[in-house]
């Protein structure tokens, strides 16, 4: 694991559908393969469920990136789900993108119940990454803030 | 407002060791909306749910939140225990405090924070959560199966057997399907017609089965449990209640040109026929595109023959409507097209054929009355060259990608009984692997090699010709890495297999899934192989993908299993966490419908009211809970917004993902 | 792939070797096949294993007519006829070591060679 600044915590949301990325994360928990504690993970039953507007309410309220995790192209639980959900993330990154937040908050990632070794490979350098980049302040609400 | 209870699980130090779980409950405890909250070492146990049910009765909680391990492992345990204290199941909430939490996280303080984040995050949830109910739905109590080979006809016998009543649609004339055109099956070398025709028997005397041969499914309806087929019965133009099957309009019938189709083509029929003597049913069927009689309007020998008065020249396609609780698909296989493999010279020779057609070729009841002589002149041939993987394991387009699995067994047998029958012959197979897994099958193949003397030569053939009357096959051997030709008297070749094509036009009625070689997808390629991933669809042979026979029954009769035990259920329940849509926002686009994988949503018109006596009606998204999975593709896609995913509802989604980012 | 020669060579054929399941169709179908020393589908199986050496000093590359029989009958979409071609170029790239000139070509013809080796000589050297 990184060692990660102790003044600046990101703050990292993490989309796992149910059937292969939660248990992937399931799996990273149970080999006890760690990651940093500000990834937080919200199961959603598919990546297809993620609605855009989800990811821009992470960011408005201060998330510093977001991660969206589905089953491999091909093994979707619901068929085709996570093509969907590659196609709106495609779109809303690029979006973002012209918003001014990098492309390197956001991100896609294919993880399977059995890959917990990637789930935790991946928040790491995704945590990293995002320690690189900083704080978000693009399209945080102040008003939120407290 | 809720009254909401948090439980704090120990999982004894798994989670206690790294999270201080008293001070999560404590915190938890101060949160707007949680009345009570309490810690216990293990939650699961008989005493922790006990410990939830007395809190949930005594401080009168509408909802708990759970901070223990995975929902994955212990919420359908918490839901229950919800439910027996009369609390609605989904009213439960889990915190996963131990796999991304305790067990990833070593600094306390750390892993104390976040497991606070997560119990809000939860509670959160849980204050928009709504009390749900599985929805219920009745079962019709009789499957249909299509087709009628021999997947069709075990499922059918298996699923009647049960006491259930089936209906096998079958398109051509009679059942029986592939395995009745075999001759010997590998590897113990009995006679197909043997042990398939009282198979078929069975079928036709079976009070629970109802046979629809030359018939079509046309339409489907419904979903699991509830489906509503339409079947167009194709006109024989022969009453099927009076034809007694004595075959007297087959041998006055003065059209015999039609193509044999039972026989691979390789010799005619009469266009009244029937296509076999142990045909199920056996009844006539006259070939309209044959037939003297309907073409001119002049004949009609054979009804003046027909004693039973069985001859209906007017005879329509007719259609019969019937509701079913599950469907099976059993369309099986065909040989895929050679025609792009003219370096084998199947289409100019007509010494080179299939597989198939040997099968044919040696069958007692085939063409040459199983006497095994060449088609072109109808002499003994005496080298006989096979070639294997013609068109399987193929990438390059012209053939299919995939192994067809039966070609290496079915070829050893081929060889083997030739060898058996007409010891003076020679025969060769060129092969590429010889693949033969599975009971008793690695040895027939030895078997083939050693007792029969078959000569396997490892290497492909690159080009059949003719050259004074033999067929000159030139390949490689690879293990002597020479170039070789062999003049032989036939050719067989182990051509690919491939999905009957019609089985595409089922898919897309049946709404199931269907892969880029024309197989049906399985629910799951280990865990669920006889269901299609639409409920209430199952699977049964060759249209799952290339079996052969031994594989293919069992199959059958795990598809039979997964149909009893839907249609033995009174009552389906169904997954609550479903999507609805709101008709006040629905604009009726059209959008949700496209997105669904498993046509869940269908359009209404429903009627409206406007106010002052006023009424509108609007097409409207109506979304069938018995069908509908609960990914939420529609809910994303709808422009309007009006869809939305009980227990993982936008709102909801929204509340986890402010309180995740609270600082 | 070990070898970086074998690199060099699978990248100007453009094919895969990998995707070869042996299965000896080219060989099988190739006219001149008796006059060579490595058969064309022992060149996509030495690249697969990165074998390059025997390849080089191969006469096989001389003789192959580029029918592209080879090819056209491959059912694993690989081409033994451009492995060859790619040897033959690599023989031919090694500097100072160009042994023809297209406008030499003609004077070497004899009347008994098939059309096939010339358009193929051409083909090779006229680069």
């Amino acid at each position: 694991m990184q060692e990660i600044n102790k003044e600046y915590q990101p703050l990292i949301v993490a989309f796992c559908c149910n059937w292969c990325s939660y248990a992937g994360a399931d799996l990273a928990g149970s080999s006890r393969l760690s990651y940093p504690a500000n990834v937080k993970i919200i199961r959603v039953p598919c990546s297809c469920r993620v609605n855009p507007m989800f990811i821009l309410k992470a960011f408005q309220r201060g998330a510093d990136g977001v991660i969206m995790c589905g089953c491999h192209p091909g093994d979707c639980h619901y068929t085709t789900g996570n093509y969907y959900a590659r196609r709106r993330m495609t779109l809303l990154f690029d979006m973002l993108d012209y918003l001014g937040i990098e492309k390197e908050r956001t991100r896609v990632e294919w993880v399977s119940a059995a890959e917990g070794v990637k789930f935790s490979n991946v928040m790491n350098e995704f945590a990293a990454k995002i320690c690189e980049l900083g704080e978000n302040k693009r399209l945080e609400d102040l008003r939120c803030k407290e | 407002m809720q009254r909401i209870g948090v439980f704090v699980c120990w999982c004894g130090s798994n989670i206690a060791a790294t999270v201080d779980v008293k001070r999560v409950a404590e915190t938890l405890g101060q949160e707007p909306g949680v009345v009570y909250s309490a810690d216990y070492q293990y939650m699961c146990s008989e005493n922790g749910q006990q410990l939830i049910k007395t809190a949930i009765k005594e401080h009168g909680l509408t909802g708990i939140v759970v901070c223990s391990c995975s929902p994955r492992m212990h919420e359908a345990t918490f839901r229950k225990t919800a439910e027996s204290a009369g609390l609605n199941p989904y009213m439960v909430e889990i915190a996963n405090i131990r796999e991304q939490v305790s067990w990833i996280h070593k600094d306390i303080e750390e892993a104390t924070v976040k497991a606070i984040i997560l119990g809000r995050t939860a509670i959160a949830k849980l204050l928009l959560n709504t009390p749900l109910t599985a929805g219920e739905t009745g079962v019709t109590k009789r499957a249909l199966v299509i087709g009628g080979g021999i997947a069709g006809i075990q499922t059918a016998l298996d699923i009647a057997e049960a006491g259930y009543e089936v209906d096998i649609v079958e398109q051509r004339p009679t059942i029986g399907g592939r395995m009745a055109q075999l001759d010997k099956t590998f590897p113990t070398l009995d006679c197909a017609a043997c042990i398939l025709t009282p198979k078929m028997v069975d079928c036709a005397q079976n009070e629970k089965i109802d046979i629809l041969s030359y018939s079509e499914v046309e339409e489907v309806k419904g979903f699991v449990g509830n489906f509503t087929v339409k079947i167009r019965k194709k006109a024989r133009y022969i009453d099927e209640k009076k034809c007694t099957g004595c075959g007297i309009c087959m041998s006055v019938c003065p059209s015999k040109k039609g193509l044999n189709e039972f026989n691979m083509n390789l010799n005619n029929r009469p266009a009244a026929y029937i296509p076999f003597a142990q045909a199920i049913p056996n009844v006539a069927v006259i070939d309209p595109e044959q037939c003297i009689k309907l073409k001119t309007g002049k004949c009609g020998l054979c009804s003046m023959k027909c004693e039973a008065k069985a001859i209906d020249y007017t005879q329509q396609d007719s259609f019969v409507e019937r509701n079913y609780g599950a469907i099976v698909v059993a369309t099986g296989f065909k040989i895929a097209d050679l025609k792009y493999f003219n370096e084998y010279g199947y289409a100019d020779n007509k010494d080179v054929i299939t597989s198939l057609e040997l099968e044919r070729l040696m069958n007692a009841a085939g063409p040459t009355k199983g006497t095994l002589l060449r088609p072109s002149d109808n002499t003994h041939p005496h080298v006989i060259t096979f070639i294997q993987c013609v068109g399987s394991r193929d990438i390059s387009g012209c053939g299919k990608p995939y192994c067809s699995k039966i070609c290496c067994m079915y070829t050893a047998k081929h060889a083997m009984l030739i060898r058996e029958k007409y010891p003076d012959t020679e025969v060769h197979v060129f092969y590429i692997d010889v693949r033969t897994p599975g009971k008793n099958y690695d040895e027939f193949y030895r078997r083939a090699v050693e007792q029969y003397d078959v000569d396997y030569i490892k290497g492909m053939v690159g080009k059949v010709y003719n050259e004074n009357g033999k067929l000159m096959v030139q390949g490689s051997d690879l293990l002597s890495n020479e170039q070789i030709t062999i003049a032989s008297d036939l050719v067989v070749l182990a051509a690919a297999i491939e999905p009957e094509p019609s089985v595409r036009k089922i898919a897309t009625l049946l709404t199931t899934s269907i892969d880029t070689n024309n197989f049906l997808t399985e629910a799951h390629a280990k865990l669920r192989p006889v269901e299609s991933p639409t409920a209430g669809i199952f699977l049964s042979g060759m249209c799952q993908g290339p079996k052969d026979i031994p594989e293919t029954v069992s199959q059958a009769s795990a598809c039979a299993a997964k149909v009893i035990g839907l249609l033995a259920k009174d009552k389906l329940k169904c997954n609550p966490c479903v999507s609805i849509s709101d008709d006040s926002m629905c604009i009726g686009c059209g959008t949700c419908a496209n997105v669904c994988p498993y046509g869940a949503i269908t359009y209404v018109d429903k009627e409206f009211r406007l106010g002052g006596g006023k009424t509108e009606v609007r097409r409207v998204a109506s979304v069938n809970e018995a069908v509908c999975q609960g990914c939420g593709a529609c809910t994303v896609a709808c422009p309007s917004g009006a869809i939305d995913l009980k227990g993982f509802t936008t709102k909801q989604i929204m509340a986890e993902v402010e309180a995740v980012c609270k600082r | 792939m070990n070898n970086e020669q074998a690199k060099i060579i699978s990248e100007l054929s453009g094919t895969n070797a990998k995707q070869c399941m042996k299965c000896g169709k080219c060989s099988g179908r190739c006219p001149m096949f008796d006059s060579m020393d490595i058969k064309p589908h022992q060149f996509v199986s030495l690249i697969a294993k990165g074998q390059t050496d025997k390849l080089l000093e191969s006469k096989s590359i001389w003789y192959c007519l580029s029918c592209m029989a080879c090819v056209e009958r491959c059912p694993r979409g690989v081409a033994p006829a451009a492995v060859i071609e790619a040897v033959r170029e690599s023989v031919i790239r090694v500097q100072g070591q160009n042994q023809l000139k297209a406008e030499e070509v003609p004077q070497f013809v004899d009347p008994e060679f098939p059309q096939q080796i010339l358009v193929s000589a051409f083909r090779k050297y006229n680069r």
